[in-house]
């Protein structure tokens, strides 16, 4: 089912809940709201599924207004964060309480029932209390109760928020493989952007009620359109530094402190024309530590001193003050870095991005 | 709880903390069966007194002064008609409160906790309100409305003044400020999630609240249920003012009927009457008690 949102908002007496909210969702497509808690994304979700009423703006199915339509035929499915089970029904209870209400034959129900709990593999739970269930079970019952319908589009409330980390990873994978496989419209809520970025075909990023940025997850990532998406998309977050770009024997340069970089002339042009000082953006991952193996190379490294080592496994992130300001960056964890080294850095600046600081939008892609 | 699960202890179960917990054990039955001894000696004093001529403390005594004397006159009136018929007053009474009561506190619990209409905040400070003028206060304007209603054709006999259905509806009333605002707390802690998921899911609202929603506050409604039905079987107050004569009244009422001004009162026929006006009460409580101990069973788990 084609889900598109035109301008849709939600108030409070007053207290903004969404704001002009416009995107479209494709047919077998699932998308993720992501945001900070109190962003909208659930206010927005709750709209779509017939819950909270709009105090402005349209929600159409397939081109249809459902606006006025009452959540029970609207033809959704949703999962909670909180399971919402009904605690005083059996496992087979819950799932066949949406087809119990359309009235169904009783050989119907336990038929599609059946088929439910087979592909969400708690085909021997059927009888059990939902007290008796572990987190897991739960959100495969709650996800069963959601799928029995058959609905033409699933609704997720950060189903995997309850879970332990290693479930959540199952679950994730797990989600994401039946919705592609029953080919249902789905719109997935979450604060957490891996969970986004993982299973999401496209990601709309809201912050404050407001619709931030809609885009495919490799570009919310490389081509970040505002000031906000690039510091919430990416773990570790962006670094940022208020710099001011000179140009200089035909090079530009970003300078504040002890940071002097030359920047890629095609980014920096764009930035040129802002007087004054801009936001500069740089990854954690886009940095080096100087070695024999990696020279440094003049106008393209930053110096520092390390305040903080987190061990990651993999990688070490480290925390540097430059002259004062600090930067988090992902060092190989075989270099060694310890606190208080003095540590010399390469940069890729071609992966810098630059903002406006007075709108917070991308002077790269506006 | 249907659960099987066992909670590990908290601390790995040496020699010194097993003979600790049995201290704490030990304390904590010692101070439940002192608490509970007076009670106990209460009872047993009303019991031997409803089975004695007189008594002197726990002792009973007879004519010349001895121990002894005991007897089985005191429980002559259960034979009477009369006491059967206060006990069926003061039962309907009890049950119309339970269910009146029950029906209107769990609506109006509901529709206040859940639902948003004009007058919602008025109306919760209102009953609040109401809920501190005592009942003594209203009799008066309570008797002219209870006359009023008496002059309703057809029904009027069976609400108005001087009947039961008058003093249930009156005690419902006065019971009602407390019991919306119990079932209100109660649904106030339920999820949304459970409701909106029920909505989606193709329920009506009525069917959310009848299906999903009171089943949660089951133990809710089973503690109110027993409070309602004690407050109405002990009744005194209202059917005493509303009711004239021993054919509407009920125990309490009945039972001040045989404290009389000019002849010399039975105090072991009274006893005894008390004691039978308490074993519906204890009946009532046996059925319930399991339920009320459950009120933390059910609810979804990890949230």
């Amino acid at each position: 089912m084609r889900v598109e949102l035109e301008n849709l908002s939600k108030s409070w007496d007053g207290v903004v809940g969404a704001d002009n909210i416009t995107l479209d969702i494709a047919d077998g497509e699932l998308v993720a709201f992501l945001g900070p808690s109190g962003c909208g994304k659930t206010t927005t979700l709750l709209m779509v599924a017939g819950i909270y009423k709009p105090t402005g703006g349209t929600i159409s199915f397939d081109g249809q207004i459902v606006n006025a339509v009452a959540p029970k035929d609207r033809g959704i499915g949703m999962v909670f964060q909180s399971y919402a089970l009904y605690p005083h029904m059996t496992v087979f209870g819950n799932i066949s309480y949406p087809l119990r209400l359309q009235k169904l034959e009783k050989d119907e129900i336990r038929q599609r029932v059946q088929q439910v709990v087979d592909m969400m593999g708690i085909g021997d739970l059927l009888d059990r209390k939902i007290a008796q269930l572990s987190g897991g079970q739960q959100q495969r019952v709650s996800l069963g109760r959601a799928l029995v319908k058959e609905p033409q589009l699933l609704l997720f409330d950060e189903p995997l928020s309850n879970l332990d980390a290693r479930l959540r990873l199952t679950m994730r994978g797990e989600i994401k493989r039946l919705q592609k496989d029953l080919g249902i419209t789905s719109i997935y809520v979450t604060h957490d952007q891996i969970e986004a970025m993982t299973m999401a075909d496209r990601i709309a990023v809201m912050s404050k009620g407001v619709l931030q940025a809609y885009d495919v997850p490799e570009a919310l990532y490389d081509r970040p359109k505002t000031l906000f998406v690039a510091g919430f998309v990416g773990n570790p977050p962006m670094n940022f530094f208020d710099v001011e770009i000179v140009q200089a024997d035909g090079d530009f340069r970003a300078k504040s402190g002890g940071i002097d970089l030359v920047i890629p002339s095609d980014r920096a042009e764009k930035a040129a024309a802002v007087k004054g000082k801009v936001v500069m953006g740089l990854r954690p991952e886009d940095v080096d530590l100087v070695d024999d193996t990696s020279p440094a190379t003049e106008g393209l490294t930053l110096t520092g001193e390390t305040t903080v080592v987190e061990p990651l496994g993999r990688e070490d992130l480290v925390q540097v003050s430059i002259d004062g300001v600090e930067m988090r960056v992902l060092v190989d964890k075989t270099k060694g870095v310890r606190v208080g080294d003095n540590i010399e850095l390469a940069v890729n600046t071609t992966k810098i991005q630059l903002f406006d600081p007075e709108t917070e939008q991308s002077l790269l892609w506006a | 709880m249907t659960t099987t699960e066992i909670a590990p202890s908290l601390h790995p179960a040496g020699p010194l903390t097993e003979a600790r917990e049995k201290m704490g054990r030990r304390f904590a039955y010692g101070f439940l069966i002192l608490s509970i001894v007076p009670i106990l000696i209460g009872y047993a004093w009303l019991i031997i007194a409803t089975l004695s001529i007189r008594t002197e403390g726990l002792l009973p005594r007879n004519a010349e002064g001895g121990i002894g004397g005991f007897t089985l006159r005191n429980w002559d009136f259960i034979t009477d008609s009369a006491i059967w018929n206060a006990m069926l007053n003061s039962l309907l009474i009890a049950v119309a409160m339970v269910i009146g009561v029950g029906v209107a506190s769990t609506a109006g619990g509901y529709a206040l906790s859940r639902m948003k209409f004009a007058g919602r905040k008025g109306f919760l400070s209102m009953t609040l309100v109401l809920h501190a003028f005592k009942a003594e206060m209203l009799l008066i304007a309570i008797f002219f409305v209870l006359r009023w209603l008496g002059d309703i054709p057809l029904i009027g006999d069976y609400i108005g003044f001087n009947s039961v259905g008058g003093v249930a509806l009156v005690m419902i009333a006065l019971e009602l400020p407390l019991g919306i605002w119990l079932m209100k707390g109660f649904f106030d802690n339920l999820p949304w999630d459970m409701e909106r998921a029920a909505l989606i899911d193709g329920a009506s609202r009525f069917r959310v609240w009848w299906q999903i929603m009171l089943p949660q506050v089951r133990p809710g409604l089973a503690a109110l249920s027993l409070f309602t039905f004690i407050a109405g079987w002990n009744a005194y107050l209202v059917p005493f003012t509303f009711t004239v004569g021993t054919k509407v009244a009920n125990m309490p009422v009945f039972l001040s009927q045989l404290i009389s001004d000019t002849a010399p009162t039975n105090w072991n026929q009274v006893a005894a009457v008390g004691l039978f006006q308490m074993v519906p009460l204890i009946i009532f409580f046996i059925f319930t008690q399991e339920l009320l101990l459950n009120i933390y069973a059910g609810g979804s788990k990890g949230t």
